[in-house]
């Protein structure tokens, strides 16, 4: 079926979705924090680097650390989430398959960022 | 999926060389795609020889060359020959610009190689269909909107609101930031793209205008606006030496600004 719309009226389609923000906003709000995290992160990482899993263990109960690597899980993941978001979008076409990937993505990190969360507070709590 | 192929009916073959101008010592070399809706043919490159003492310096010169002396069938959009019309818009060696205000000298190659303006319907040969691109200038209503009842002379402006519409204003809407833009490539149908967006910016920013809210719920879109991911090749591309990308900067500043 050859489509007769007007280009304004395939322009317009079906308006501004007045949304988007949000996710810029979000995505730089966690970029700016992932600087300090994944900074932390690395030099955490270095700092055990050979260590006995005692040690690694006797680490992971100290507050401060915990909340920065939980902060690192969930800001990380967050982020993780935003960028490919815009992947799928930028570059899925075809709807129903960019909706499933939407919704996997959603599903992977959510899994990924809640076992996370549940290792570090397992041995953070000495579990 | 995003296509990384042409489709088969789009594919390039060698096309015809065009034989060279007799006694000439300065010869240059243009490789320029050719198609036309009318012989069913798949698109091709063909070649011809420009004498380089009969003809202009810019690139355009050289297109009029071969049209008037070698092949009048070369298609392409021409007028003012002098960078305000924005028709001649094409990619001349690997980067869209004006063929009017680019000298064959300035190209970094040898040999000219010149294509339509990339990812655009062809209409024939150099001409692009921009029936899309004018819609979407129009979506974003190009033009003074006010509530207050007009004025008896003028609606006036400082001296300062004019100075911020300067490296707006002289936009020429030739397409060749849009069409540079792989954001643009991708996702054309719904991303307005950089020279609508940095048209949308000049009327954001007019002091005279009233509707700058609606303006922006207007643009507040995951695919409208915020498509942009600052490739810049946008600004690296735009022959008048403008900076849409920073137009985009300036609009999604305004989104935030709004709410924060």
């Amino acid at each position: 079926m050859s489509d007769m719309r007007t280009p304004l009226a395939k322009v317009r389609g079906l308006g501004s979705a007045k949304d988007g923000t949000t996710h810029f906003w979000r995505q730089r709000v966690t970029a700016v924090a992932n600087v300090f995290l994944i900074s932390f992160f690395v030099i955490l990482v270095i700092a055990l680097q050979g260590a006995d899993y005692a040690s690694f263990t006797e680490a992971l109960q100290n507050p401060v650390i915990s909340i920065l690597l939980l902060l690192v899980i969930l800001v990380g993941c967050l982020h993780m989430k935003l960028g490919m978001q815009v992947i799928i979008e930028d570059y899925i076409h075809s709807e129903g398959l960019k909706l499933l990937l939407l919704m996997g993505n959603i599903f992977f990190v959510s899994i990924i960022a809640l076992s996370s969360v549940v290792a570090v507070l397992k041995i953070s709590f000495g579990g | 999926m995003a296509e990384f192929q042409l489709p088969k009916n789009s594919r390039m073959g060698e096309g015809k060389v065009w034989p060279k101008p007799e006694g000439a010592t300065n010869v240059r070399e243009y490789r320029i795609y050719r198609w036309s809706p009318d012989d069913g043919r798949n698109p091709r490159i063909d070649t011809y020889y420009v004498d380089a003492d009969e003809c202009g310096p810019m690139v355009l010169d050289a297109l009029i060359y071969i049209k008037d002396k070698v092949d009048p069938t070369l298609t392409f959009r021409r007028s003012c020959r002098e960078g305000i019309c924005g028709s001649c818009a094409m990619n001349i060696d690997g980067t869209n610009t004006l063929a009017c205000t680019k000298g064959a000298d300035e190209c970094s190659h040898e040999i000219v190689k010149i294509y339509p303006l990339p990812h655009m319907p062809v209409v024939k040969d150099l001409v692009p269909d921009l029936t899309r691109f004018y819609a979407q200038h129009r979506s974003i209503e190009p033009w003074l909107k006010t509530t207050t009842p007009e004025p008896e002379k003028e609606w006036l402006q400082s001296y300062e609101d004019r100075q911020k519409l300067d490296g707006l204003y002289e936009c020429i809407l030739c397409a060749c930031c849009s069409t540079s833009c792989p954001s643009y490539w991708w996702n054309g149908d719904r991303y307005l793209g950089p020279a609508i967006l940095l048209q949308a910016y000049r009327w954001l920013i007019d002091s005279r205008d009233e509707a700058t809210g609606e303006r922006l719920d207007n643009l507040e879109d995951p695919f409208r606006l915020y498509r942009c991911h600052t490739i810049m090749n946008c600004s690296q591309a735009c022959p008048k030496g403008l900076n849409p990308a920073k137009a985009i900067a300036e609009i999604k500043k305004m989104m935030v600004e709004r709410r924060v």
